[in-house]
Protein backbone atom coordinates (compact mmCIF):
# COMPACT_ATOMS: atom_id res chain seq x y z
CA UNK A 1 0.00 0.00 0.00
CA UNK A 2 3.04 2.22 0.21
CA UNK A 3 2.84 2.71 -3.52
CA UNK A 4 -0.67 4.10 -3.57
CA UNK A 5 -0.32 6.36 -0.56
CA UNK A 6 2.91 7.72 -1.95
CA UNK A 7 1.17 8.58 -5.20
CA UNK A 8 -1.57 10.28 -3.26
CA UNK A 9 0.96 12.36 -1.41
CA UNK A 10 2.45 13.42 -4.73
CA UNK A 11 -0.99 14.22 -6.05
CA UNK A 12 -1.68 16.35 -3.02
CA UNK A 13 1.51 18.27 -3.66
CA UNK A 14 0.78 18.65 -7.34
CA UNK A 15 -2.72 19.86 -6.72
CA UNK A 16 -1.48 22.29 -4.15
CA UNK A 17 -3.49 24.36 -1.80
CA UNK A 18 -5.34 26.16 -4.56
CA UNK A 19 -7.76 23.36 -5.24
CA UNK A 20 -10.57 23.58 -2.77
CA UNK A 21 -10.05 20.96 -0.11
CA UNK A 22 -10.86 17.59 -1.65
CA UNK A 23 -12.82 15.05 0.33
CA UNK A 24 -10.73 13.22 2.89
CA UNK A 25 -9.19 10.15 1.31
CA UNK A 26 -9.38 7.35 3.73
CA UNK A 27 -6.57 5.72 5.61
CA UNK A 28 -5.60 2.99 3.17
CA UNK A 29 -4.65 0.63 5.96
CA UNK A 30 -8.08 0.73 7.57
CA UNK A 31 -10.06 -2.47 8.04
CA UNK A 32 -13.62 -2.89 6.92
CA UNK A 33 -15.84 -4.08 9.72
CA UNK A 34 -19.53 -4.36 8.93
CA UNK A 35 -21.84 -4.72 11.94
CA UNK A 36 -18.85 -5.99 13.89
CA UNK A 37 -17.81 -8.57 11.29
CA UNK A 38 -14.40 -8.14 9.65
CA UNK A 39 -14.28 -8.39 5.86
CA UNK A 40 -11.30 -9.61 3.85
CA UNK A 41 -10.56 -6.58 1.71
CA UNK A 42 -6.88 -7.30 0.94
CA UNK A 43 -6.06 -10.73 -0.37
CA UNK A 44 -2.77 -12.09 -1.60
CA UNK A 45 -3.08 -12.98 -5.27
CA UNK A 46 -2.54 -16.59 -6.27
CA UNK A 47 0.26 -17.57 -8.66
CA UNK A 48 -0.37 -16.42 -12.22
CA UNK A 49 -2.84 -13.71 -11.19
CA UNK A 50 -2.40 -10.38 -13.00
CA UNK A 51 -2.44 -8.39 -9.72
CA UNK A 52 0.04 -8.57 -6.83
CA UNK A 53 -2.60 -7.95 -4.25
CA UNK A 54 -6.36 -8.13 -4.64
CA UNK A 55 -8.04 -5.06 -3.14
CA UNK A 56 -11.65 -4.21 -2.48
CA UNK A 57 -12.98 -1.00 -4.02
CA UNK A 58 -13.94 0.13 -0.50
CA UNK A 59 -10.27 0.93 0.20
CA UNK A 60 -10.24 3.63 -2.46
CA UNK A 61 -13.25 5.60 -1.25
CA UNK A 62 -13.36 8.62 1.05
CA UNK A 63 -13.77 8.37 4.81
CA UNK A 64 -17.38 9.50 4.53
CA UNK A 65 -18.35 6.99 1.84
CA UNK A 66 -16.49 4.22 3.64
CA UNK A 67 -18.33 4.87 6.88
CA UNK A 68 -21.74 4.38 5.22
CA UNK A 69 -20.91 0.75 4.53
CA UNK A 70 -19.88 -0.21 8.05
CA UNK A 71 -23.33 -0.23 9.60
CA UNK A 72 -26.53 -1.46 7.95
CA UNK A 73 -28.52 1.32 9.61
CA UNK A 74 -26.41 3.91 7.77
CA UNK A 75 -26.27 1.98 4.50
CA UNK A 76 -28.91 3.44 2.14
CA UNK A 77 -29.08 0.13 0.21
CA UNK A 78 -31.18 -1.38 2.93
CA UNK A 79 -34.32 0.41 1.84
CA UNK A 80 -34.11 -1.65 -1.35
CA UNK A 81 -33.14 -4.83 0.47
CA UNK A 82 -36.30 -4.48 2.56
CA UNK A 83 -38.39 -4.06 -0.56
CA UNK A 84 -36.88 -7.26 -1.95
CA UNK A 85 -37.58 -9.05 1.30
CA UNK A 86 -41.21 -8.17 0.79
CA UNK A 87 -41.13 -9.31 -2.84
CA UNK A 88 -39.58 -12.58 -1.67
CA UNK A 89 -42.75 -13.44 0.19
CA UNK A 90 -45.21 -12.02 -2.34
CA UNK A 91 -47.18 -14.43 -4.51
CA UNK A 92 -46.92 -13.55 -8.20
CA UNK A 93 -47.74 -15.27 -11.48
CA UNK A 94 -50.08 -18.04 -12.66
CA UNK A 95 -48.55 -20.73 -10.46
CA UNK A 96 -49.61 -18.84 -7.36
CA UNK A 97 -46.22 -19.00 -5.71
CA UNK A 98 -43.72 -16.69 -4.10
CA UNK A 99 -39.98 -17.24 -3.86
CA UNK A 100 -40.60 -18.18 -0.27
CA UNK A 101 -43.09 -20.92 -1.21
CA UNK A 102 -40.21 -22.97 -2.53
CA UNK A 103 -37.08 -21.49 -1.01
CA UNK A 104 -38.30 -20.73 2.50
CA UNK A 105 -36.10 -18.43 4.55
CA UNK A 106 -33.83 -16.49 2.20
CA UNK A 107 -31.11 -16.36 4.86
CA UNK A 108 -30.78 -20.13 4.74
CA UNK A 109 -31.63 -21.11 1.18
CA UNK A 110 -29.58 -18.36 -0.48
CA UNK A 111 -26.49 -18.49 1.72
CA UNK A 112 -23.36 -18.76 -0.43
CA UNK A 113 -25.23 -18.47 -3.73
CA UNK A 114 -23.74 -15.11 -4.70
CA UNK A 115 -20.17 -16.20 -4.03
CA UNK A 116 -20.27 -18.76 -6.85
CA UNK A 117 -21.97 -16.58 -9.47
CA UNK A 118 -21.86 -16.49 -12.39
CA UNK A 119 -21.76 -20.25 -13.00
CA UNK A 120 -22.29 -22.68 -15.81
CA UNK A 121 -25.81 -24.05 -15.93
CA UNK A 122 -25.83 -27.61 -17.23
CA UNK A 123 -29.45 -27.58 -18.30
CA UNK A 124 -29.32 -24.28 -20.14
CA UNK A 125 -25.83 -25.08 -21.43
CA UNK A 126 -24.87 -21.49 -20.78
CA UNK A 127 -23.13 -19.32 -18.21
CA UNK A 128 -25.75 -17.86 -15.91
CA UNK A 129 -25.56 -14.82 -13.68
CA UNK A 130 -27.72 -14.52 -10.57
CA UNK A 131 -30.24 -12.56 -12.65
CA UNK A 132 -30.69 -15.50 -15.02
CA UNK A 133 -31.52 -17.80 -12.12
CA UNK A 134 -34.01 -15.36 -10.66
CA UNK A 135 -35.74 -14.84 -13.99
CA UNK A 136 -35.88 -18.54 -14.76
CA UNK A 137 -37.67 -19.13 -11.45
CA UNK A 138 -40.04 -16.30 -12.22
CA UNK A 139 -40.93 -17.42 -15.72
CA UNK A 140 -40.72 -21.24 -15.47
CA UNK A 141 -41.65 -21.89 -11.87
CA UNK A 142 -43.94 -18.98 -10.99
CA UNK A 143 -45.24 -18.21 -14.47
CA UNK A 144 -44.65 -14.57 -13.72
CA UNK A 145 -43.08 -11.95 -15.97
CA UNK A 146 -39.31 -11.77 -16.02
CA UNK A 147 -37.68 -8.74 -14.46
CA UNK A 148 -35.56 -6.45 -16.61
CA UNK A 149 -31.83 -6.58 -15.97
CA UNK A 150 -30.30 -3.57 -14.26
CA UNK A 151 -33.72 -2.30 -13.13
CA UNK A 152 -34.97 -1.67 -9.61
CA UNK A 153 -36.88 -4.94 -8.88
CA UNK A 154 -34.10 -7.11 -10.14
CA UNK A 155 -31.26 -5.15 -8.53
CA UNK A 156 -33.02 -5.23 -5.16
CA UNK A 157 -33.53 -9.01 -5.30
CA UNK A 158 -29.90 -9.51 -6.34
CA UNK A 159 -28.91 -7.39 -3.33
CA UNK A 160 -31.09 -9.39 -0.94
CA UNK A 161 -29.67 -12.69 -2.21
CA UNK A 162 -26.11 -11.32 -2.26
CA UNK A 163 -26.42 -10.13 1.31
CA UNK A 164 -26.85 -13.76 2.42
CA UNK A 165 -23.25 -14.38 1.33
CA UNK A 166 -21.78 -11.35 3.05
CA UNK A 167 -18.37 -12.10 4.53
CA UNK A 168 -17.94 -15.23 2.43
CA UNK A 169 -15.08 -15.33 -0.09
CA UNK A 170 -15.71 -14.87 -3.80
CA UNK A 171 -15.09 -18.26 -5.36
CA UNK A 172 -16.23 -18.75 -8.94
CA UNK A 173 -15.49 -21.83 -10.98
CA UNK A 174 -13.55 -21.05 -14.14
CA UNK A 175 -12.61 -24.50 -15.41
CA UNK A 176 -14.64 -27.13 -17.23
CA UNK A 177 -17.46 -25.68 -19.33
CA UNK A 178 -16.89 -22.23 -17.77
CA UNK A 179 -13.40 -22.04 -19.29
CA UNK A 180 -14.48 -20.69 -22.67
CA UNK A 181 -16.49 -17.90 -21.02
CA UNK A 182 -13.53 -17.10 -18.81
CA UNK A 183 -11.29 -16.78 -21.85
CA UNK A 184 -13.78 -14.58 -23.63
CA UNK A 185 -14.14 -12.38 -20.55
CA UNK A 186 -10.39 -12.02 -20.27
CA UNK A 187 -10.18 -10.99 -23.90
CA UNK A 188 -12.83 -8.31 -23.37
CA UNK A 189 -11.00 -7.08 -20.26
CA UNK A 190 -7.87 -6.35 -22.26
CA UNK A 191 -9.56 -4.95 -25.38
CA UNK A 192 -9.02 -1.24 -25.90
CA UNK A 193 -12.53 -0.12 -26.71
CA UNK A 194 -13.92 3.01 -28.26
CA UNK A 195 -12.51 6.17 -29.66
CA UNK A 196 -10.43 6.67 -26.52
CA UNK A 197 -8.97 3.17 -26.94
CA UNK A 198 -9.03 2.24 -23.27
CA UNK A 199 -9.30 -1.25 -21.82
CA UNK A 200 -10.55 -2.17 -18.38
CA UNK A 201 -6.93 -3.05 -17.58
CA UNK A 202 -5.67 0.41 -18.60
CA UNK A 203 -7.64 1.94 -15.75
CA UNK A 204 -8.15 -0.85 -13.19
CA UNK A 205 -4.86 -2.76 -13.51
CA UNK A 206 -2.30 -0.21 -14.69
CA UNK A 207 -3.66 2.75 -12.75
CA UNK A 208 -5.47 1.68 -9.61
CA UNK A 209 -4.52 3.99 -6.77
CA UNK A 210 -4.19 6.89 -9.22
CA UNK A 211 -6.60 9.75 -9.61
CA UNK A 212 -8.43 10.12 -12.93
CA UNK A 213 -9.91 13.56 -12.61
CA UNK A 214 -12.02 13.44 -9.40
CA UNK A 215 -12.11 9.65 -9.25
CA UNK A 216 -9.75 7.52 -7.24
CA UNK A 217 -9.25 4.44 -9.41
CA UNK A 218 -9.84 1.06 -7.79
CA UNK A 219 -9.23 -2.40 -9.22
CA UNK A 220 -12.83 -2.46 -10.48
CA UNK A 221 -13.79 -5.44 -8.28
CA UNK A 222 -17.38 -6.71 -8.12
CA UNK A 223 -17.48 -8.18 -4.61
CA UNK A 224 -19.75 -5.39 -3.35
CA UNK A 225 -22.48 -5.44 -6.01
CA UNK A 226 -25.13 -4.28 -6.34
CA UNK A 227 -23.72 -1.01 -5.17
CA UNK A 228 -25.64 1.94 -3.81
CA UNK A 229 -24.17 5.01 -5.49
CA UNK A 230 -24.46 8.41 -3.88
CA UNK A 231 -24.34 9.80 -7.41
CA UNK A 232 -27.66 8.31 -8.53
CA UNK A 233 -29.11 7.29 -5.13
CA UNK A 234 -30.06 3.79 -6.22
CA UNK A 235 -28.65 0.31 -6.53
CA UNK A 236 -26.38 -0.28 -9.50
CA UNK A 237 -25.84 -3.71 -10.98
CA UNK A 238 -22.58 -5.21 -12.16
CA UNK A 239 -23.58 -5.03 -15.79
CA UNK A 240 -24.78 -1.43 -15.49
CA UNK A 241 -21.34 -0.52 -14.15
CA UNK A 242 -19.61 -2.36 -16.99
CA UNK A 243 -21.85 -0.52 -19.42
CA UNK A 244 -20.98 2.86 -17.91
CA UNK A 245 -17.26 2.17 -17.95
CA UNK A 246 -17.30 1.11 -21.61
CA UNK A 247 -19.51 4.04 -22.60
CA UNK A 248 -16.96 6.38 -21.05
CA UNK A 249 -14.35 5.22 -23.53
CA UNK A 250 -16.58 6.60 -26.30
CA UNK A 251 -17.47 3.07 -27.32
CA UNK A 252 -20.58 1.16 -28.31
CA UNK A 253 -21.36 -0.80 -25.16
CA UNK A 254 -22.80 -4.28 -24.68
CA UNK A 255 -26.20 -4.78 -23.05
CA UNK A 256 -26.83 -5.92 -19.48
CA UNK A 257 -27.41 -9.67 -19.61
CA UNK A 258 -25.51 -10.11 -22.89
CA UNK A 259 -23.19 -13.06 -23.30
CA UNK A 260 -20.27 -10.65 -23.42
CA UNK A 261 -21.10 -9.11 -20.05
CA UNK A 262 -21.78 -12.48 -18.40
CA UNK A 263 -18.37 -13.68 -19.63
CA UNK A 264 -16.76 -10.46 -18.43
CA UNK A 265 -18.52 -10.84 -15.08
CA UNK A 266 -17.02 -14.31 -14.64
CA UNK A 267 -13.55 -13.07 -15.47
CA UNK A 268 -13.80 -10.01 -13.19
CA UNK A 269 -15.21 -12.19 -10.38
CA UNK A 270 -12.13 -14.39 -10.73
CA UNK A 271 -9.86 -11.35 -10.45
CA UNK A 272 -11.44 -10.81 -7.04
CA UNK A 273 -11.27 -14.41 -5.80
CA UNK A 274 -10.97 -14.49 -2.03
CA UNK A 275 -12.36 -11.00 -1.35
CA UNK A 276 -15.29 -11.03 1.06
CA UNK A 277 -18.68 -10.43 -0.46
CA UNK A 278 -19.64 -6.93 0.76
CA UNK A 279 -23.08 -6.75 -0.82
CA UNK A 280 -24.68 -4.25 -0.72
CA UNK A 281 -21.75 -1.80 -0.86
CA UNK A 282 -21.78 2.00 -0.96
CA UNK A 283 -19.81 3.99 -3.50
CA UNK A 284 -19.59 7.60 -4.64
CA UNK B 1 10.38 43.05 -48.92
CA UNK B 2 10.30 40.52 -46.10
CA UNK B 3 7.51 42.34 -44.34
CA UNK B 4 5.32 42.48 -47.40
CA UNK B 5 5.58 38.72 -47.95
CA UNK B 6 4.63 38.19 -44.35
CA UNK B 7 1.77 40.62 -44.76
CA UNK B 8 0.51 38.73 -47.80
CA UNK B 9 0.84 35.43 -45.99
CA UNK B 10 -1.05 36.85 -43.04
CA UNK B 11 -3.84 38.08 -45.29
CA UNK B 12 -4.07 34.73 -46.97
CA UNK B 13 -4.22 33.02 -43.58
CA UNK B 14 -6.88 35.38 -42.39
CA UNK B 15 -9.01 34.87 -45.46
CA UNK B 16 -8.53 31.14 -45.20
CA UNK B 17 -6.80 30.81 -48.57
CA UNK B 18 -4.11 28.57 -47.02
CA UNK B 19 -6.31 27.16 -44.34
CA UNK B 20 -7.17 23.77 -45.77
CA UNK B 21 -7.02 21.47 -42.72
CA UNK B 22 -5.02 18.27 -43.03
CA UNK B 23 -7.40 15.30 -42.76
CA UNK B 24 -6.74 12.96 -39.81
CA UNK B 25 -5.79 10.14 -42.19
CA UNK B 26 -3.35 12.37 -44.07
CA UNK B 27 -1.25 13.59 -41.13
CA UNK B 28 2.40 12.77 -41.66
CA UNK B 29 4.34 11.81 -38.56
CA UNK B 30 8.10 11.99 -38.51
CA UNK B 31 9.43 10.17 -35.45
CA UNK B 32 6.16 11.03 -33.77
CA UNK B 33 6.38 14.73 -34.67
CA UNK B 34 4.12 16.69 -37.02
CA UNK B 35 5.97 19.60 -38.60
CA UNK B 36 3.23 21.97 -39.76
CA UNK B 37 -0.07 23.31 -38.47
CA UNK B 38 -2.93 20.88 -39.05
CA UNK B 39 -5.38 23.70 -39.68
CA UNK B 40 -3.01 25.87 -41.64
CA UNK B 41 -3.54 28.51 -38.95
CA UNK B 42 -1.63 29.34 -35.80
CA UNK B 43 -3.12 28.18 -32.51
CA UNK B 44 -4.70 30.33 -29.83
CA UNK B 45 -3.27 29.53 -26.39
CA UNK B 46 -6.25 30.96 -24.49
CA UNK B 47 -8.67 28.72 -26.32
CA UNK B 48 -6.21 25.86 -25.93
CA UNK B 49 -6.18 26.33 -22.16
CA UNK B 50 -9.96 26.04 -22.15
CA UNK B 51 -9.87 22.83 -24.19
CA UNK B 52 -7.24 21.25 -21.94
CA UNK B 53 -9.27 21.94 -18.80
CA UNK B 54 -12.77 21.14 -20.06
CA UNK B 55 -14.19 17.68 -19.59
CA UNK B 56 -16.25 17.63 -22.77
CA UNK B 57 -13.31 18.84 -24.90
CA UNK B 58 -9.72 17.70 -24.39
CA UNK B 59 -10.17 16.70 -20.76
CA UNK B 60 -6.39 16.51 -20.51
CA UNK B 61 -6.39 17.35 -16.80
CA UNK B 62 -8.26 14.16 -16.05
CA UNK B 63 -4.91 12.45 -16.60
CA UNK B 64 -2.36 15.28 -16.25
CA UNK B 65 -1.73 17.77 -13.46
CA UNK B 66 -0.79 21.32 -14.48
CA UNK B 67 0.20 23.70 -11.68
CA UNK B 68 -0.66 26.76 -13.75
CA UNK B 69 -4.25 25.49 -14.13
CA UNK B 70 -5.03 25.10 -10.46
CA UNK B 71 -8.23 27.15 -10.91
CA UNK B 72 -9.63 24.01 -12.56
CA UNK B 73 -10.30 21.41 -9.84
CA UNK B 74 -9.32 17.74 -9.89
CA UNK B 75 -6.20 16.98 -11.86
CA UNK B 76 -5.43 13.36 -12.54
CA UNK B 77 -2.22 11.41 -12.19
CA UNK B 78 -2.46 8.78 -14.90
CA UNK B 79 0.02 10.74 -17.05
CA UNK B 80 2.99 12.95 -16.06
CA UNK B 81 2.52 16.57 -15.01
CA UNK B 82 2.62 18.91 -17.99
CA UNK B 83 4.55 21.57 -16.09
CA UNK B 84 7.53 22.62 -18.22
CA UNK B 85 6.43 20.38 -21.09
CA UNK B 86 7.60 22.93 -23.67
CA UNK B 87 11.13 22.60 -22.30
CA UNK B 88 11.04 18.88 -23.00
CA UNK B 89 9.44 18.89 -26.47
CA UNK B 90 9.36 21.28 -29.40
CA UNK B 91 6.18 22.42 -31.12
CA UNK B 92 6.21 19.72 -33.83
CA UNK B 93 6.69 17.00 -31.24
CA UNK B 94 3.89 18.35 -29.07
CA UNK B 95 1.59 18.49 -32.10
CA UNK B 96 2.40 14.85 -32.80
CA UNK B 97 1.75 13.83 -29.18
CA UNK B 98 -1.62 15.58 -29.06
CA UNK B 99 -2.70 14.37 -32.52
CA UNK B 100 -1.72 10.74 -31.88
CA UNK B 101 0.47 10.02 -28.87
CA UNK B 102 0.77 6.40 -29.97
CA UNK B 103 3.23 7.54 -32.64
CA UNK B 104 5.54 8.80 -29.87
CA UNK B 105 4.80 6.29 -27.12
CA UNK B 106 4.01 2.83 -28.44
CA UNK B 107 0.82 1.51 -26.86
CA UNK B 108 0.33 4.50 -24.55
CA UNK B 109 -2.85 4.91 -22.53
CA UNK B 110 -3.15 8.47 -23.82
CA UNK B 111 -5.95 8.65 -26.39
CA UNK B 112 -5.32 9.84 -29.94
CA UNK B 113 -7.15 13.14 -30.40
CA UNK B 114 -6.86 13.44 -34.18
CA UNK B 115 -7.64 10.01 -35.50
CA UNK B 116 -10.78 8.54 -37.08
CA UNK B 117 -10.11 4.90 -37.84
CA UNK B 118 -8.77 1.68 -36.37
CA UNK B 119 -11.10 1.68 -33.33
CA UNK B 120 -12.86 -1.28 -31.69
CA UNK B 121 -16.60 -0.62 -31.33
CA UNK B 122 -16.40 3.16 -31.64
CA UNK B 123 -19.35 4.93 -30.06
CA UNK B 124 -21.50 7.89 -30.95
CA UNK B 125 -19.84 10.26 -28.48
CA UNK B 126 -20.67 9.19 -24.93
CA UNK B 127 -24.11 7.76 -25.72
CA UNK B 128 -22.98 4.12 -25.64
CA UNK B 129 -24.56 3.62 -29.08
CA UNK B 130 -22.64 2.72 -32.23
CA UNK B 131 -20.94 5.59 -34.05
CA UNK B 132 -22.63 6.77 -37.20
CA UNK B 133 -19.68 8.69 -38.48
CA UNK B 134 -16.48 9.29 -36.62
CA UNK B 135 -14.99 12.72 -36.26
CA UNK B 136 -11.77 13.23 -34.31
CA UNK B 137 -12.11 14.04 -30.59
CA UNK B 138 -10.60 17.46 -31.35
CA UNK B 139 -10.65 19.20 -34.73
CA UNK B 140 -7.54 20.53 -36.47
CA UNK B 141 -7.83 24.04 -35.05
CA UNK B 142 -8.46 22.73 -31.54
CA UNK B 143 -5.27 20.64 -31.79
CA UNK B 144 -3.38 23.79 -32.78
CA UNK B 145 -4.92 25.73 -29.89
CA UNK B 146 -3.88 23.02 -27.43
CA UNK B 147 -0.35 22.96 -28.86
CA UNK B 148 -0.16 26.76 -28.53
CA UNK B 149 -1.16 26.46 -24.88
CA UNK B 150 1.33 23.66 -24.21
CA UNK B 151 4.07 25.88 -25.71
CA UNK B 152 3.42 28.35 -22.87
CA UNK B 153 4.23 25.71 -20.25
CA UNK B 154 7.89 26.57 -19.71
CA UNK B 155 9.85 26.47 -16.52
CA UNK B 156 13.36 27.35 -17.71
C1 LIG C 1 -41.85 -23.43 -7.64
C2 LIG C 1 -40.69 -23.34 -6.81
C3 LIG C 1 -39.80 -22.13 -6.95
C4 LIG C 1 -40.15 -20.82 -6.88
C5 LIG C 1 -41.51 -20.21 -6.72
C6 LIG C 1 -38.92 -20.07 -6.98
N1 LIG C 1 -37.86 -20.91 -7.12
FE1 LIG C 1 -35.93 -20.43 -7.26
N2 LIG C 1 -35.44 -22.34 -7.57
C7 LIG C 1 -36.31 -23.41 -7.50
C8 LIG C 1 -35.61 -24.64 -7.82
C9 LIG C 1 -36.20 -26.01 -7.86
C10 LIG C 1 -34.27 -24.24 -8.08
C11 LIG C 1 -33.12 -25.13 -8.48
C12 LIG C 1 -32.47 -25.57 -7.23
C13 LIG C 1 -31.20 -26.30 -7.54
O1 LIG C 1 -30.95 -26.62 -8.69
O2 LIG C 1 -30.45 -26.51 -6.60
C14 LIG C 1 -34.21 -22.81 -7.89
C15 LIG C 1 -33.04 -22.07 -8.00
C16 LIG C 1 -32.95 -20.73 -7.67
C17 LIG C 1 -31.70 -19.99 -7.62
C18 LIG C 1 -30.32 -20.54 -7.92
C19 LIG C 1 -29.74 -21.11 -6.66
C20 LIG C 1 -28.41 -21.74 -6.88
O3 LIG C 1 -27.77 -22.09 -5.89
O4 LIG C 1 -27.99 -21.92 -8.01
C21 LIG C 1 -32.01 -18.72 -7.26
C22 LIG C 1 -31.04 -17.57 -7.08
C23 LIG C 1 -33.46 -18.67 -7.09
N3 LIG C 1 -33.97 -19.91 -7.35
C24 LIG C 1 -34.14 -17.53 -6.74
C25 LIG C 1 -35.53 -17.46 -6.72
C26 LIG C 1 -36.26 -16.23 -6.52
C27 LIG C 1 -35.63 -14.86 -6.28
C28 LIG C 1 -37.57 -16.55 -6.61
C29 LIG C 1 -38.74 -15.61 -6.53
C30 LIG C 1 -38.71 -14.49 -7.50
C31 LIG C 1 -37.66 -17.98 -6.83
N4 LIG C 1 -36.41 -18.51 -6.90
C32 LIG C 1 -38.84 -18.69 -6.94
C33 LIG C 1 -37.64 -23.35 -7.19
C34 LIG C 1 -38.36 -22.19 -7.09
C1 LIG D 1 -11.16 5.48 -18.23
C2 LIG D 1 -10.96 4.63 -17.11
C3 LIG D 1 -11.85 3.40 -16.93
C4 LIG D 1 -11.99 2.34 -17.77
C5 LIG D 1 -11.37 2.15 -19.15
C6 LIG D 1 -12.84 1.41 -17.10
N1 LIG D 1 -13.22 1.91 -15.89
FE1 LIG D 1 -14.26 0.92 -14.45
N2 LIG D 1 -14.21 2.58 -13.29
C7 LIG D 1 -13.58 3.76 -13.60
C8 LIG D 1 -13.77 4.70 -12.54
C9 LIG D 1 -13.24 6.12 -12.50
C10 LIG D 1 -14.55 4.05 -11.55
C11 LIG D 1 -15.01 4.61 -10.20
C12 LIG D 1 -13.85 4.56 -9.24
C13 LIG D 1 -13.30 3.18 -9.08
O1 LIG D 1 -13.87 2.36 -8.33
O2 LIG D 1 -12.30 2.86 -9.76
C14 LIG D 1 -14.79 2.71 -12.05
C15 LIG D 1 -15.48 1.73 -11.35
C16 LIG D 1 -15.62 0.43 -11.75
C17 LIG D 1 -16.24 -0.62 -10.98
C18 LIG D 1 -16.86 -0.46 -9.59
C19 LIG D 1 -15.86 -0.83 -8.53
C20 LIG D 1 -16.42 -0.77 -7.14
O3 LIG D 1 -15.67 -1.07 -6.20
O4 LIG D 1 -17.59 -0.43 -6.96
C21 LIG D 1 -16.18 -1.76 -11.72
C22 LIG D 1 -16.70 -3.13 -11.34
C23 LIG D 1 -15.52 -1.41 -12.97
N3 LIG D 1 -15.19 -0.08 -12.96
C24 LIG D 1 -15.27 -2.31 -14.00
C25 LIG D 1 -14.73 -1.96 -15.22
C26 LIG D 1 -14.62 -2.88 -16.34
C27 LIG D 1 -15.01 -4.34 -16.31
C28 LIG D 1 -14.08 -2.16 -17.36
C29 LIG D 1 -13.85 -2.62 -18.78
C30 LIG D 1 -15.04 -2.99 -19.51
C31 LIG D 1 -13.82 -0.82 -16.88
N4 LIG D 1 -14.26 -0.73 -15.59
C32 LIG D 1 -13.21 0.19 -17.62
C33 LIG D 1 -12.83 4.01 -14.71
C34 LIG D 1 -12.65 3.14 -15.77
C1 LIG E 1 -6.24 8.69 -20.33
C2 LIG E 1 -5.17 9.54 -19.85
C3 LIG E 1 -4.62 10.66 -20.71
C4 LIG E 1 -5.33 11.69 -21.27
C5 LIG E 1 -6.85 11.91 -21.27
C6 LIG E 1 -4.34 12.57 -21.85
N1 LIG E 1 -3.09 12.08 -21.66
FE1 LIG E 1 -1.34 12.96 -22.23
N2 LIG E 1 -0.29 11.39 -21.51
C7 LIG E 1 -0.84 10.32 -20.82
C8 LIG E 1 0.22 9.41 -20.45
C9 LIG E 1 0.06 8.12 -19.66
C10 LIG E 1 1.43 9.99 -20.92
C11 LIG E 1 2.83 9.44 -20.81
C12 LIG E 1 3.16 8.68 -22.05
C13 LIG E 1 3.39 7.23 -21.77
O1 LIG E 1 4.40 6.91 -21.14
O2 LIG E 1 2.51 6.41 -22.13
C14 LIG E 1 1.06 11.23 -21.57
C15 LIG E 1 1.99 12.12 -22.15
C16 LIG E 1 1.68 13.38 -22.59
C17 LIG E 1 2.63 14.38 -23.00
C18 LIG E 1 4.14 14.26 -22.92
C19 LIG E 1 4.47 14.67 -21.49
C20 LIG E 1 5.93 14.81 -21.13
O3 LIG E 1 6.16 15.46 -20.15
O4 LIG E 1 6.79 14.26 -21.78
C21 LIG E 1 1.92 15.48 -23.38
C22 LIG E 1 2.46 16.80 -23.88
C23 LIG E 1 0.53 15.16 -23.21
N3 LIG E 1 0.41 13.88 -22.72
C24 LIG E 1 -0.50 16.04 -23.49
C25 LIG E 1 -1.86 15.73 -23.37
C26 LIG E 1 -2.91 16.61 -23.79
C27 LIG E 1 -2.71 17.99 -24.35
C28 LIG E 1 -4.07 15.96 -23.55
C29 LIG E 1 -5.50 16.43 -23.85
C30 LIG E 1 -5.74 16.86 -25.21
C31 LIG E 1 -3.74 14.68 -22.95
N4 LIG E 1 -2.38 14.58 -22.86
C32 LIG E 1 -4.66 13.75 -22.52
C33 LIG E 1 -2.17 10.12 -20.53
C34 LIG E 1 -3.21 10.92 -20.95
Amino acid sequence: MFKASQKLAIAALALGALVSAPAAWADEEADLIINGEKMDIRVEAPEGHPLDEILSGWIFRTDETQALETDDFDNPSFIFVEQAQEAWSTVEGEAGKSCESCHGDVAESMKGVRAAMPKYNEQAKDLWSLENYINSCRTERMQAKPWKWAKADMDAMVALIGLQSRGMPMSVKVDGPAAEYFKKGEEIYYTRFGQLELSCANCHEDNYGNMIRADHLSQGQINGFPTYRLKNTKLNSIHARFKGCIRDTRAETFSPGSEEFRALELYVAWRGQGLSIETPSVRQ
Amino acid sequence: MKTSILAIAATMLATGALAEPVAPSAVSFNDGAVATSLSGQPGDATRGREIVGTKSLGNCVSCHAITEMSDVPWHGEVGPTLDGVADRWDEAQLRGIVANAKMTYDGTIMPAFYKVSGFTRPGDGYTGKAAKEISPVLDAQQIEDVVAYLMTLKEE
